[in-house]
């Protein structure tokens, strides 16, 4: 077994080099940088504008009496406050971003560069139709890559990101209940427990009532819960179910789920977030899927920023596609591409507009760049690389960690704290990772397994960099198992030590603001 | 195939290590009439860099930039400059591929230019806290409205007549999904005071715009004394951020909430996403608030840093109680906009503010002298609206021919709703005075 490929020390008594203190803050080559308000002035600026004429005023008097007292930092500053900043970050071009469920693989940059023409990043959604032909032919393109590997119908393209996906295709249940005439009365909404946070607050945001149903011993649907609820079926809406699973398990009695709920009158939400680990091998419009979102960023690496922006195209099944929101776009006998946004006229079934434009273009772009580089088999391979790169995982730590639930895994091999001495956590572990170098994995998530550790490697990983992570891994394992209280310290190397999450949701402080001078000393 | 690592060896080895066949294996669960042989049909295989490149660079070239010639619409996304410098940041490998900060010692990067973001949006809206970015400007005003009833325990709410409309669409979505009445009001180009008359015992709030989607720029301080006066908050609406540098912000207005959209600052059109929500609210609202949260705190050695906070509002904990089901944010788009903001500075913003305004004075004068044109809008910052004696659409298909963009016709907004004969249009900094020039000459030669 190699050990420390990294050349980082991994034993406790080795990690003091952490208390040498820096007069500036810095250490070495990583820059200490303050926040922006402590650094930059009101005067200051970086951008050189024109001077205004200062003659033309059509305000009517509702112009800006305080000035916003913003700092301005001039160019080099600015340039040096953010590169600064980015050191301070962990990212997937560093090296594994192993957060399981939120699927952190490569990011190309050809997909950068091409949304960056002037043809896609420089045109407006309002301008005439004529002028944007490009830009209409290319939505219709990836709709057809999204509709094709998927064998769904349709596909509503302006959700924003997963969890408006989400909520697209509940909306899209919720219309059709209503143009059966049942839109009062099917009001349930089944959710497994494994479901991710945002299924139980997606169906609550549409109007339904969520019911909770369990996961078996292998970490699936129980099915016999969900025929015990469902009994009574007449107020059914539907299923939200995520395959593969939450616990990186791809749902067994997926076609009977599915049709257990359509013989109960509902529809079959799927949460798409985990397609990564079947396209090419797998559509769901097979195995009775009526709506499903697609993370694009997920799926098809757009790049995820620190946070956003994501984008949630939905599929829809035949019975689902006339409720599909506004705009879409559709090509006309004489080949032009076009629009339809009123739900006055071609879209009179449509449940409405979700958002105010035509949705996440510029990751429209970088997706349909990212498929056509993979091609059909390449997104096959892509899958089955995740896939076996997961299951490496999960057997090359299964020996020194507890995998919960029997069997081969999908795209994420899941752990539970089973292995861990009486005191040593989840979080520790987790921690730990950062001093070797790498992003932890998700912790405590899903909730159905104790002490959770969801780890997903993508397809982007070489063997040999699985292998370091593994290494890493385990011995931090062993670490756990023997109870090494050095592990609730970590970390110690990162660019800051743990941080006090309690403090900052006690009192919180959401914004900076002037400290507070201290009292003049009263004269004698 | 150039993404994939893996050798063949590499593939055959670690199946060893796991003791399985072949990748057939892991899929065993799935069902036998939905298992795939070989690969997805009708799809083509991978191609070169080279091969996409061209494609891709072919259906651009089909579209026409709004930087290749006069360019004129607004209604909802600006053409502003955005520096260099700007897109040099968000490039930065450590912004643009990183995670949500669920890790905060390896992501204070991101969150440090998140709690920057929080607080120059803060100040740009006179507000007390702002959250760490929404989708866009339209579900940010939809989410407002929701938080509203929440926050006041009602159930109704009223849009202003002058509301973009696919705001106002957007947010009677969300608020019928729940059950929330909806009350619009008539498109009226200065009809954000017909708000306060609206207001009664059961508003949650009333939901103004300013500069409105005619250009309308209104004092909302008479309808937040309405709206308080009944119980109700008043929830503000921007979808030019470049405004704040210039026209009374929201929070002086006595608003409970601005929301608004922020493409105006970093961030280019990209035919209308990703662009970045800005959501702001009083203190006494904060936990209603929907989003993300960036707070200050101190590590294990009491150093300063940040972490996302707050989150027992959020639908990772409360599930179907939640604020909201939003699970992530425009974090790349939030940090363009406070790169920019950045640069700019309270100096440049101001200024940035004035060109804007004083482009949009002398597009509407030299619009004015065209005979038969009537400019609609009383009072605006850098958009207004303008009768035409021909039919808007014509118009702006001859303008197209004379190679100038010359805005939106009123009645792709509001459809059947009588406006054939009116445009909205827009001048920003990039607006120059042969622009200007060059669209009243033409507009003298339609009409």
């Amino acid at each position: 077994m190699t050990m420390n490929t990294q050349g980082r020390p991994t034993a406790p008594e080795s990690v003091s080099m952490s208390s040498i203190e820096t007069v500036s803050g810095s250490r070495g080559l990583l820059q200490h940088e303050d926040l922006l308000f402590e650094i930059g002035t009101s005067e200051t600026t970086g951008v050189d504008l024109p001077a205004p004429k200062g003659t033309k005023n059509r305000l009517g008097g509702v112009a800006r009496k305080q000035p916003t007292g913003l700092p301005g930092l001039s160019e080099p500053q600015a340039v040096r406050h953010y590169m600064r900043l980015s050191q301070k970050n962990y990212a997937i071009d560093l090296g594994l971003f192993p957060l399981g469920s939120c699927t952190m693989k490569h990011n190309p940059r050809l997909n950068e560069k091409v949304a960056r023409l002037p043809g896609f990043g420089d045109i407006h959604p309002l301008q005439p139709q004529a002028t944007v032909q490009g830009a209409l032919e290319l939505i219709d393109e990836l709709a057809m890559w999204l509709k094709t590997l998927t064998n769904m119908p349709a596909v509503a393209m302006s959700p924003k990101a997963g969890a408006h996906g989400e909520f697209c295709g509940m909306m899209a249940i919720r219309q059709a209940l209503i143009a059966r005439g049942e839109g009062e009365t099917r009001k349930r909404v089944l959710v497994p427990e494994s479901a991710h946070g945002t299924n139980p607050a997606t169906a609550a945001q549409c109007g339904f009532i969520v019911d909770e149903i369990k996961a078996n011993k292998r970490g699936r649907v129980d099915m016999d819960d969900l025929k015990a609820k469902l009994e009574k079926p007449d107020d059914i809406a539907g299923i939200m179910l995520t395959n593969p699973n939450t616990c990186g398990l791809f749902e067994t009695d997926i076609k009977e789920i599915a049709d257990l709920i359509h013989a109960a009158g509902g529809y079959f939400y799927c949460d798409g977030a985990n397609f990564n680990a079947i396209v090419g091998r797998v559509r769901p419009g097979d195995l009775g899927v009526d709506a499903m979102h697609i993370n694009l960023h997920k799926t098809f690496s757009t790049p995820h920023g620190g946070g956003g922006p994501g984008s949630g195209p939905t599929v829809l099944s035949e019975a689902l596609a006339p409720y599909a929101p506004v705009p879409f776009v559709v090509k006309d006998a004489d080949g032009m591409y076009r629009l339809v946004e009123d739900i006055e006229g071609d879209a009179s079934e449509s449940f409405g507009r979700m958002v105010a434009f035509h949705g996440q273009m510029g990751m429209f772009v970088r997706a349909l760049t990212y498929i056509l580089s993979h091609g059909a088999d390449g997104l096959k391979q892509a899958s089955e690389d995740a896939v076996l790169n997961a299951n490496y995982i999960q057997a090359r730590l299964k020996s020194v960690m507890t995998a919960p639930f029997e069997g081969y895994c999908m795209h994420e091999a899941l752990f539970s704290d089973a292995f861990t001495a009486e005191g040593i956590e989840t979080i520790d572990i987790a921690k730990a990772l950062i001093d070797e170098g790498y992003h932890p994995m998700t912790m405590y998530f899903p909730l159905v397994v104790h002490g959770a550790m969801l780890i997903e490697p993508t397809e982007s990983e070489s063997k040999a960099e699985l292998d370091r992570f593994c290494d890493a891994l385990e011995s931090i394992a062993r670490r756990a198992a023997q109870g090494d209280e050095a592990l609730k310290g970590a970390p110690y190397l990162a660019p800051m030590r743990r941080l006090d999450e309690t403090k900052a949701a006690r009192k919180p402080v959401l914004k900076w603001a002037e400290p507070e001078l201290a009292p003049p000393v009263a004269a004698e | 195939m150039r993404y994939l690592p893996l050798t063949a060896d590499d593939r055959a080895e670690m199946l060893k290590t796991i003791g399985a066949k072949s990748v057939d294996d892991f899929y065993a669960d799935v069902p036998e009439a939905a298992r795939l042989n070989g690969t997805v049909e009708g799809l083509p295989d991978h191609q070169g860099e080279l091969a996409v490149e061209r494609h891709m660079s072919n259906l651009a070239a089909k579209n026409r930039a709004a930087s290749s010639g006069p360019f004129f619409v607004g209604a909802g996304a600006y053409k502003h400059h955005v520096p260099a410098t700007v897109d040099m940041v968000i490039q930065r490998s450590e912004f643009l591929t990183t995670y949500t900060p669920y890790q905060p010692e390896i992501a204070q990067g991101t969150l440090q230019t998140l709690f920057e973001f929080q607080t120059q949006v803060a100040a740009l809206t006179a507000m007390d806290v702002a959250n760490a970015s929404m989708y866009d400007g339209s579900t940010a005003c939809a989410e407002a409205a929701v938080m509203a009833t929440r926050a006041t325990r009602r159930k109704k709410v009223v849009l202003s007549g002058g509301l973009h409309p696919h705001y106002a669409a957007a947010t009677k979505l969300l608020c019928e999904a729940q059950g929330i009445e909806v009350v619009q009001l008539e498109h009226a180009i200065d009809g954000e005071l017909a708000l306060a008359d609206a207001v009664d015992d059961a508003t949650a709030c009333v939901i103004g715009q300013s500069p409105n989607t005619f250009g309308t720029v209104t004092d909302l301080s008479p309808v937040a004394e309405a709206a308080h006066g009944k119980g109700a908050l008043l929830v503000s609406v921007f979808t030019e951020a470049v405004s704040l540098g210039l026209v009374t912000p929201p929070g002086e207005m006595g608003a409970d909430i601005a929301v608004g959209e922020g493409q105006s600052i970093g961030n280019g059109l990209n035919f209308g996403g990703p662009y970045v929500g800005l959501f702001a609210c009083t203190q006494k609202l904060v936990r209603q608030m929907p989003g993300r949260l960036c707070g200050e705190t101190v590590d294990a050695e009491g150093k300063r840093g940040f972490v996302l906070t707050l989150s027992t509002r959020e639908q990772h904990i409360r599930r179907d109680k939640a604020t909201s089901n939003i699970c992530t944010n425009s974090g790349l788009c939030a940090l363009a906009f406070t790169a920019h903001m950045t640069l700019l500075g309270g100096k440049g913003m101001e200024q940035l503010a004035v060109l804007n305004h004083e482009a949009a004075c002398d597009l509407a004068d030299a619009l004015a002298g065209v005979p038969g044109v009537e400019i609609l809008t009383p009072r605006f910052f850098n958009e207004f609206a303008f009768r035409t004696p021909v039919n808007a659409e014509a118009v702006l298909a001859m303008l197209d021919e004379a190679g100038i963009v010359g805005g939106v016709r009123a009645s792709r907004l509001f459809p059947g709703d009588h406006l054939g004969d009116v445009i909205l249009c827009a001048a920003t900094e990039c607006t120059t005075p042969e622009d200007i020039a060059a669209y009243a000459a033409a507009l003298k030669e339609i009409i």
